[in-house]
């Protein structure tokens, strides 16, 4: 057995550890349900952060239309379980999958762009597709789709983000991940190279997008309803934030983001004046003292805490 | 040094998950002498003007309520949480209201969509919530299946009602036979008001003679207003919106269509003045929920008490805000307990309950059987008319 192997092993072991010690908290009502829809908020910015550090931390595009992704999979699955009376699970699948499928449709033309242009395009889409879902009676147009039953559960959201994490985690380390990384470090020497750029950053953009739409399928089925609102050009920001924050092109740095933004947006929520203020002079401070993010491009390990062991990852 | 600046991060991290994971733990226990009630409001987001007056409504109402206080001097004690104008965080709000802070009872959301939304939440713990302005019908009760969701209240009328005052106004204060209805058929609640207003208008014995639609950012009406003027009505109803109705207006006068016009509170704006003229807007008349220039004695002393804390006019959400404090207290009191559910019972038997935006009583729907308001336009200015009771 080799070490990534003997290593991926322990990292599930732990998230084994981690779920029954969760769930069971739960279970038995040391973590109230307001932690709990917390907890499941968590899990849910986890996976969008690091669908969303795939394409903007490891290939280097810079999107900012992830809530649009987010929107096509929480209406899918929604229409799926509500309208057709088809299984969640069946749901959940469906809204990956078309969330992927608008992502390559759209990467093809809009992937030849980069930098700012790139930008500019992905934030349009978002909101083109906010605006045609606001237009859709079929789906409740402006007033959402309301009635949607609570189907996500804390173990669905854990599981479902443990297996984007690996499966993220280890497209880095396989050939089209580190295409991707190269696209990254220099797009024209990676061309040079014989890389198809086009192909890796489509792919990864898709991939993004797909799990952006499963994480839109967790969404509308815990928060029962899924309302045009809920997916403005502000939750792609937000996402944004957690994966700057943690450090773009670090995995562990996208969870801590998200995890440490949702923790404060829930502490705030008592001092709904002041919310505001601490967010942004945080993001200031943040920004000034530490401009790559709290990991930079590094992932989190125990070497850095000097304690030796092999970088991982 | 480049490892100490890496090492203070984790720590920084480490501290700040440390306390989030201490905060997870005992909810605060209520004091003996101070019931907790909780404002599910928008204090942040795209509507965050409404959130903002009923907190000054809450605050003021309790003030007064605190000034001999409930239940034998227990002090009300208001609890905010942000629900940022967005239904998820609604929720969210909602459930920290009632499984951390341990509220008694919930006003808000004022948005429909996030009431209806975080409705889930607050039936399951049997805490009462009020909308002071949610005025979809299905905040208060379930569409699927019909029933009245149990913990559900509202502070205003809903959508409908205000055709039928309209109707009744126009029929028998104003003395109109002959209606022409100008539906904006992009809006349910533009056809929601227009039927009301048809059905009850009839009964009164009096007939509808034009029934005529239009469409959001239509911009030109002056062939349908011809062909109304042809059939001769003594006034229009138009329950839109100000963006088309001051247009309407203003090109019913330019036809020489000199008759009244009425409609319902997508009125309600400082802009229609502008878009209609104020010579034009005379002679038009809508129904509102609330309006600050009531002249019974309590919306009075409400209007100068909200002037001298918060230096401006309350709005409807500030009176409507204000009304659902005093629903919850009264429940309370009528309950001789603190236990939410008891509360939620009490609430729902609530008769006659005197407000600044009128008397209240609930029906099985949770939706108060209220008084609304009539405001007139005198050149350009929104002028208090009549209040008309139920």
């Amino acid at each position: 057995m080799n070490q990534v192997r003997k290593f991926d092993l322990t990292l599930f072991a732990a998230c084994v550890a981690a779920f029954a010690a969760l769930q069971g908290a739960i279970f038995t009502g040391i973590i109230g349900p307001f932690w709990e829809l917390n907890i499941i908020l968590i899990c849910i910015n986890i996976i969008l952060a690091v669908s969303l550090n795939l394409i903007n931390g490891y290939t280097g595009q810079f999107s900012i239309g992830h809530a649009g992704f987010m929107a096509v999979g929480a209406y899918t699955s929604a229409v799926i379980t509500v309208k057709l009376g088809l299984p969640y699970e069946l749901g959940l699948v469906v809204a990956t999958i078309a969330a992927g499928f608008l992502g390559f449709l759209i990467g093809l033309p809009t992937l030849r762009l980069n930098g700012d242009y790139l930008a500019i395009a992905t934030l349009g889409l978002g909101e083109i597709i906010r605006i045609c879902i606001l237009n859709i009676d079929y789906v409740g147009g402006a007033s959402g789709l309301m009635g949607i039953p609570r189907l996500t559960t804390f173990a669905y959201v854990f599981w479902i983000m443990i297996a984007v994490i690996f499966f993220i985690k280890n497209f880095k380390n396989s050939a089209p991940g580190r295409c991707c990384l190269a696209i990254r470090e220099n797009e024209i020497a990676a061309d040079t190279m014989g890389i198809n750029t086009t192909k890796y950053k489509v792919l990864a953009f898709t991939l993004g997008a797909s799990f952006a739409g499963t994480a839109g399928a967790l969404f509308s089925h815990y928060f029962f309803l899924a309302h045009p609102a809920s997916f403005t050009f502000m939750r792609s920001f937000d996402i944004l934030t957690m994966v700057v924050l943690g450090g773009l092109g670090s995995m562990t740095g996208s969870i801590t983001g998200a995890i440490l933004l949702t923790f404060i947006s829930a502490f705030l929520s008592d001092f709904p004046e002041w919310r505001m203020i601490i967010y942004s002079v945080t993001m200031i401070i943040l920004m000034l003292y530490r401009p790559q993010g709290l990991f930079g491009n590094k992932e989190l390990s125990l070497k850095m805490f000097g304690l030796g062991g092999k970088e991982n990852g | 040094m480049k490892r100490v600046n890496k090492l203070l991060s984790v720590l920084a991290a480490g501290v700040l998950f440390a306390g989030a994971l201490a905060g997870c733990g005992g909810s605060k226990e209520a004091k003996g002498d101070v019931i907790k009630i909780g404002g599910c409001l928008e204090m942040t987001g795209g509507s965050a003007s409404f959130g903002i007056s009923s907190k000054n409504g809450i605050e003021l109402a309790l003030k007064n309520v605190n000034q001999k206080g409930v239940l034998g001097g227990k002090k009300v004690e208001l609890v905010v949480a942000d629900n940022k104008s967005e239904a998820s965080e609604a929720l969210n709000a909602m459930q920290k209201l009632i499984s951390q802070d341990k509220v008694v009872a919930v006003i808000g959301p004022n948005l429909s969509s996030a009431a209806i939304a975080s409705s889930a939440i607050n039936n399951a713990g049997k805490v009462a919530a009020i909308t002071p302005m949610g005025t979809n019908p299905d905040v208060t009760v379930n569409p699927e299946n019909g029933k009245t969701r149990e913990y559900n209240f509202r502070a205003c009328f809903i959508d409908p009602f205000q055709g039928t005052v309209m109707a009744n106004f126009a029929a028998k204060e104003m003395g109109f036979k002959r209606a022409a209805i100008m539906i904006d058929n992009t809006s349910d609640y533009s056809k929601g008001l227009a039927t009301f207003f048809k059905e009850n208008f009839l009964k009164n014995g009096c007939e509808v003679v034009a029934e005529e639609a239009y469409l959001q950012k239509d911009t030109d009406f002056k062939s349908t207003l011809t062909k109304i003027k042809s059939s001769n009505p003594d006034f229009i109803y138009v329950p839109g919106y100000y963006q088309e109705v001051g247009l309407i207006i203003k090109q019913a006068r330019e036809i020489g269509l000199d008759i009244a016009v009425a409609g319902g509170d997508g009125w309600d704006s400082a802009k229609l003045p502008e878009i209609a003229g104020k010579e034009a807007l005379n002679g038009t008349f809508f129904c509102n929920l609330y309006s600050p220039d009531d002249t019974s004695d309590l919306n009075k002393n409400f209007v100068a008490e909200y002037q001298k804390m918060f230096n401006t006019k309350p709005d409807v959400f500030a009176a409507l805000a204000h009304d659902s404090t005093m629903a919850i207290v009264k429940g309370i009191e009528d309950a001789q307990s603190a236990d939410p559910a008891k509360v939620a019972a009490a609430m729902a038997k609530i008769k006659d309950l005197q407000g600044v935006s009128g008397a209240i009583t609930f029906d099985d729907k949770h939706n108060p059987i209220k008084s609304a308001v009539i405001i007139e336009h005198v050149d350009g200015k929104q002028t208090f008319k009549t209040k008309i009771n139920p």
